[in-house]
């Protein structure tokens, strides 16, 4: 199915908002001046774009270490996670969550999470939720080929199937859990989606350098765990890491040329250009345009996290409790 | 008043209060019991007779059957949690926290508080707990010296049938996580219980069982009894015990503890957890901090050893305090001079 200019231009924004959040981070976290462990999204827009983009406040989606992509597609504001990062008072989680636990439950973006592999668990009491509700509502947990080896993770496939949960295990193969390559961590030749095969559901596979592979890809997983009663799915989409696994990390597990290489070939928004602009959909002036408005927007973002509140020592007692 | 069980008490509150709100949901393993079996479901109805009727009355989709799964049973009553619902997740022993912690500690106990106060998890997560069946190390112990020290939990331990029925209910309409951790020892100990279907006891109330002007005894769970069979004990004498049921480890009720302490002067912690940073050694710094000037003897805290739970019955016997531990306690700090 064709997409709208409209839904074109949206799903590159989506995107370059992603890419330039996160070219800025790895930029300011080097001066020093934001505290604590970030995980770039870099390289893999597309997946959180792809699949985001078929979803609505209700549907929930849980998040990983690596999640401010997660986040930003499902619609968390970029001045109130960029504020979160820098620990402002007035950011997202008002300076007590920072980057490994951003989340706005209300735009059913249920956390990101430091703990590998502890989101899968908690998409299936999403999914249970949405099941039981039976308005065609789902829960998507994101896991990367390090998280797929978590028991949590099995265990979550094993009952999601059972409990017929409206679940979808979108899984990131990035190639690198943490600093180790998949083919030495997933005991299934690397193959991630084989294995949530064996656990009884239904599976996809997709390259997730490229916006219309997932978003096709996601069209058909949605169209199937939407329908009450199928239950949850899994779908595999091969992706990019373009920084470390933290920043500071200096990747000497990489070859020779292979940053260099996997930007020019597998980048996600280069892609997306060459294609509607081959195919005539958008013009490159209408791109750059969004480009620029994006930078701008990115900018103003820093402009704003640098100048907010700062939380104060009485801030650390609150929040805790409802009542105590 | 009705005449019912401890564990009658836990499984007509849950059935009272998913009747009046159609969020509550409960998962568990065996808590339908029977699931894929010539038995069918409720051959079972889960080990401790605590969900009994629940998967006929309200059905699959609010009575889950888990699979043998405990880190996504906690996981999932996040998720449901963060979903409207307000799941009463079961853990069928206490014991089987190791292998769901990170669900417990790392996300429900702090949803609230990393996502800036901008969530709740209205999940309760009940757990048998507690020595006295001769089950050894793994299927015997009392968790609450590891979970009264997280923060974002609360942690309740009723002793009593109605105590279950007005804490339970508590837990179930409150907000914010809640650990409600059942004495398997206690399941078949009857008691009065209030008929009013809103009957509710507020959490950090602690409840006077025995009182005295002598020592105060701080105790919950099955050692009450024996706390209470010791304060008998010495009435008979003319001494008089001060016998605190805490009901709620997190919160503490410090208010009711320091009050008795200032006119008895005696501290007795009676807890069924060991001795190295437990409950008996949080509750006797808590009175030497804030009572010191009260004090005629030094506060003593009556815990198992330091070792793991042992199986055969005289072992398990002498590894728990006792009546007789506990009043030679409190005869040690009467005699304190």
């Amino acid at each position: 199915m064709q997409l709208s200019r409209e839904a074109l231009l949206r799903a590159y924004r989506q995107m370059k908002v992603i890419r330039e959040f996160e070219e800025r981070l790895h930029v300011d976290i080097q001066t020093g001046e934001i505290a604590g462990f970030t995980h770039l999204y870099c390289g893999q827009e597309a997946v959180a774009v792809g699949v985001c983009e078929h979803l609505d406040n209700d549907d929930k989606i849980v998040s990983t270490h690596r999640g401010h992509g997660h986040c930003l597609a499902k619609g968390c504001d970029v001045n109130g996670m960029m504020k979160e990062i820098w620990g402002s008072r007035d950011g997202l989680c008002k300076g007590k969550g920072g980057s490994m636990h951003i989340a706005d439950v209300d735009k059913g973006m249920l956390g990101a999470n430091g703990i590998v592999g502890a989101g899968a668990p908690i998409a299936v009491g999403a999914g249970i939720a949405a099941k039981i509700d039976g308005k065609g509502k789902v829960a998507i947990t994101f896991s990367g080929d390090g998280a797929c080896n978590q028991g949590t993770t099995f265990e979550a496939m094993n009952m999601a199937v059972v409990t017929k949960a409206a679940t979808i295990f979108v899984f990131e193969n990035n190639h690198y859990s943490e600093h180790t390559g998949y083919q030495y961590a997933v005991g299934t030749s690397g193959d991630i989606a084989s294995r949530a095969e064996a656990f009884g559901m239904k599976v996809w596979r997709g390259d997730g350098t490229d916006f219309f592979s997932v978003y096709e890809t996601m069209r058909e997983v949605l169209d199937y765990v939407r329908v009450p009663g199928n239950g949850p799915a899994a779908v595999e989409f091969d992706t990019e890491r373009f920084f470390g696994h933290f920043e500071g990390d200096p990747q000497r597990y990489r070859g020779p040329g292979e940053l260099d290489r996997i930007r020019e070939m597998r980048d996600c928004l280069k892609n997306f250009r060459k294609s509607v602009t081959d195919a005539g959909l958008l013009e490159h002036a209408d791109l750059d345009a969004l480009d620029a408005e994006v930078l701008e927007a990115i900018e103003e973002s820093v402009r704003q996290a640098k100048a907010a509140d700062r939380p104060t020592a009485e801030d650390v007692l609150t929040d805790v409790y409802i009542s105590y | 008043m009705a005449k019912m069980m401890y564990r009658d008490a836990v499984v007509s509150t849950i059935a009272e209060e998913m009747e009046r709100d159609e969020n509550v949901v409960c998962l568990g393993e065996d808590i339908v019991g029977g699931m894929g079996t010539p038995g069918g479901p409720e051959a079972i109805g889960g080990i401790w007779s605590t969900s009994t009727g629940l998967f006929g009355k309200f059905g699959a989709d609010r009575v889950i059957d888990t699979p043998i799964s405990e880190s996504a049973i906690m996981g999932a009553a996040a998720g449901l949690a963060l979903s409207g619902k307000r799941p009463i997740a079961e853990l069928m022993f206490a014991d089987f926290i190791g292998v769901s912690l990170d669900q417990i500690w790392n996300q429900i106990a702090k949803f609230r508080y990393m996502f800036g106060g901008k969530t709740k998890c209205p999940a309760v997560i009940r757990m048998a707990y507690g020595a006295g069946y001769n089950a050894a190390a793994q299927h015997s112990q009392a968790v609450h010296q590891i979970l009264t020290g997280m923060p974002g939990l609360k942690v309740v331990m009723p002793t009593t049938p109605a105590d279950v029925k007005g804490l339970l209910r508590t837990a179930i309409r409150d907000d914010d996580p809640v650990i409600f951790l059942e004495h398997k020892a206690l399941y078949g100990v009857s008691g009065e219980v209030p008929d009013d279907p809103d009957y509710m006891i507020p959490f950090g109330h602690a409840r006077l069982s025995r009182a005295g002007q002598d020592v105060t005894i701080v105790s919950t769970g099955l050692l009450l009894g024996f706390c209470e069979a010791v304060a008998d004990k010495l009435a008979a004498e003319g001494i008089g015990c001060d016998v605190i049921d805490l009901r709620t480890t997190s919160p503490l009720d410090e208010e009711t503890i320091l009050d008795s302490v200032e006119v008895t002067g005696r501290l007795i912690v009676v807890d069924e957890a060991p001795p190295r940073c437990s409950l008996g050694a949080d509750i006797c710094a808590l009175v030497a901090e804030k009572a010191f000037a009260s004090l005629k003897a030094p506060p003593l805290s009556v815990n198992p050893p330091h070792t793991p739970i042992p199986f055969a019955r005289e072992l398990e016997s002498a590894y728990l305090p006792s009546v007789d531990k506990i009043e030679a306690a409190v005869r040690k700090v009467l005699g304190y001079r």
